[in-house]
């Protein structure tokens, strides 16, 4: 029985990476109606600046997020203006096919730029505290997961308050209900995409600083944190933040759970199964509208 | 606009014959006694020919963008090479191979068809993992032919096969593309609701489309078993083929008949030549090279080709 609750704590802390990667894809999936297959690759360069960082500079993984979030801000910036602009501006079943092209041509050039610089080496950051462990009522955490949770519910709820408290979240939002309406109310729709993009790129960047830390990094796991984060979207549908990261937490359990069943090979077979059931039985996701 | 169609349909004749007198031509191949890697080279292009036609016919046709293609293709690969090992003749083992993918679609597309667009994308991406990743579980061991099948292994059989998979995939979808069938599933790609609604069966149809482009994949499965000497079971259900698919139909032009042909020979084509120039760099070029193609032609190598057409002829006028 403690064995199985350790698994479900354990599945729990992963849950929570989980949908903190699904939110920055959901966002940019949402807002631009753009499938960013290249969101895992995102994720991997955030783990590497967070790795290079910590490992130069000599500063502690968690403050690294200050410095990682702005990159990716800029990456994000940078990655629309010089492609996913474009895609945008075709119509929208033209842009999820336009989307999908670029974003494997980019998974696969950064994902080779990362072997030629870095090398096929896993890596993570190794901190002081790495081992230790926090025990509750015969349950044992790790520190460094339980702080990563922490922090990826602090930014999904960061998310949460700028898209609804901001003017330019707020923008944000309008984009992804109806573009056209919202350019009739005013509202600048292609500024509102470059910092939907920028913000699911930062989304990316703190969720590759926190796999590095509780977990590894190397330049093949694009495409497992894509559909991982793929899997909580639809799993929770778009409609809400938190909704999307109780995706991810229940994600994270049934792959514990099937993990500690059916042993540790099917871990992803049952998370894939659980999906699956849940997008024909509700097609729109357990949160979704 | 039925002028137009009729143009396009005279067109789209005049390519088919184009591709299979050439696929003709190219039987002619292993009379000249070419060095092996050449046969390789071309084989390698045939067997993606079949493999981008066959996912055409749901996504270009039907307007179903199936990312779960390479299951089907495994499937293929993995029945024809289990019954083939066991003494089964390789052609009954692909037909095996091409009717249990095409059944396990039919099973799947009942539930997965009741999504729509990218969500139909997203959950048969998933189903195809749910394939892989079991596959790899279960079977982990390499799959290498026996000593006796490799003793009398015959390149020239393989590329025979190829080609008249090539050849067919092309004959099934110059044969869907004017009939009624294939019109039916144009008029679902461009919109269900207005399709339904003047009394087309969409779902019927949307599962014909999907039967065909998996027994299509099934039958590549199956050349793919008989082809490569050792490879890991659950390699054909790697995702790669899906993209592969993908990538060479939307180069070439998604929805019409030449398109995949045309992408899969410059796709093969560019690949082989960057890997061969830039060794270890040939990846991070290919994909930087692949993305000036996506955003330099929207619609695909035959989009282009129509646009410098008009260019032309109203230059000409």
């Amino acid at each position: 029985m403690s064995v199985l609750a350790q698994q479900i704590v354990l599945g729990l802390l992963i849950g929570g990476l989980y949908g903190l990667a699904a939110a920055g894809l959901g966002l940019v999936f949402g807002v631009l109606k753009v499938l960013n297959v290249a969101h895992g690759e995102l994720i991997m360069l955030g783990g590497y600046g967070a790795f290079w960082i910590v490992t130069l500079l000599g500063i502690d993984p968690f403050v690294s997020l200050a410095l990682v979030v702005p990159l990716a801000l800029l990456l994000g910036v940078a990655l629309y203006v010089a492609l996913f602009g474009f895609v945008v501006r075709a119509d929208e079943e033209t842009r999820v096919k336009n989307s999908l092209l670029i974003g494997f041509g980019l998974a696969l050039a950064l994902h080779a730029l990362a072997v030629r610089l870095w090398t096929a080496d896993e890596r993570s950051v190794v901190v002081g505290y790495g081992g230790s462990v926090l025990s509750v009522g015969g349950l044992s955490l790790p520190l460094v997961r339980l702080a990563s949770l922490a922090v990826a519910f602090a930014l999904i709820g960061a998310l949460h308050l700028l898209l609804t408290r901001w003017r330019w979240g707020k923008a944000v939002r309008a984009a992804a209900e109806d573009w056209q309406a919202a350019l009739l109310t005013g509202i600048d729709v292609r500024r509102a995409y470059v910092l939907a993009f920028a913000m699911g790129t930062a989304l990316a960047g703190a969720a590759g600083t926190l796999v590095s830390v509780g977990y590894s990094v190397s330049p093949s796991i694009g495409l497992e944190w894509t559909l991982k984060a793929l899997i909580v979207i639809v799993l929770a549908g778009l409609g809400s933040t938190f909704g999307i990261f109780v995706g991810g937490l229940v994600l994270g359990v049934a792959e514990a759970l099937s993990a500690s069943m059916f042993g540790g090979p099917y871990r992803e077979v049952a998370g894939l199964v659980l999906f699956v059931v849940i997008l024909v039985a509700r097609p729109r996701g357990l949160f979704g509208r | 606009m039925s002028a137009r169609g009729t143009l396009a349909r005279r067109n789209e004749r005049a390519w088919a014959v184009g591709i299979l007198v050439g696929l003709g031509a190219l039987a002619l191949l292993p009379l000249a006694r070419p060095r092996d890697d050449v046969v390789n080279f071309v084989f390698v292009i045939l067997l993606s020919i079949t493999l981008a036609q066959s996912w055409n016919i749901a996504a270009g046709y039907a307007g179903q963008v199936n990312l779960g293609h390479a299951a089907f293709f495994g499937l293929g690969a993995l029945v024809a090479r289990t019954l083939w090992i066991a003494g089964t003749p390789i052609g009954l083992g692909m037909l095996a191979g091409t009717a249990v993918a095409t059944a396990f679609a039919l099973l799947i597309g009942v539930a997965a068809f009741r999504l729509r667009g990218a969500y139909f994308a997203i959950g048969t991406l998933a189903l195809g993992e749910i394939l892989r990743s079991t596959v790899n579980n279960v079977l982990p061991e390499i799959s290498t032919l026996p000593v006796t099948v490799i003793g009398g292994y015959r390149l020239a059989h393989r590329f025979y096969l190829a080609l008249a998979l090539a050849a067919l995939s092309v004959l099934v979808v110059a044969g869907l593309a004017g009939s009624r069938l294939g019109l039916g599933m144009q008029a679902i790609r461009d919109d269900e609701e207005a399709a339904e609604a003047s009394g087309v069966g969409a779902v019927a149809l949307k599962l014909t489309a999907l039967a065909l482009s998996t027994a299509l994949a099934g039958l590549a499965g199956g050349l793919f078993a008989y082809y490569h000497i050792s490879y890991y079971p659950a390699h054909p259900f790697s995702p790669h083929w899906t993209f592969d698919a993908l990538l060479m139909t939307f180069i070439g032009g998604v929805g019409t008949l030449q398109g995949p042909v045309l992408g899969a020979v410059l796709y093969v084509a560019l690949k082989e030549y960057l890997a061969l120039r830039w060794v270890d760099l040939h990846l991070l070029i290919f994909g930087v090279l692949f993305i000036a193609i996506v955003l330099a032609l929207p619609g695909g190598l035959v989009q282009a080709a129509a646009r410098v057409r008009r260019l032309m002829s109203a230059r000409g006028r």
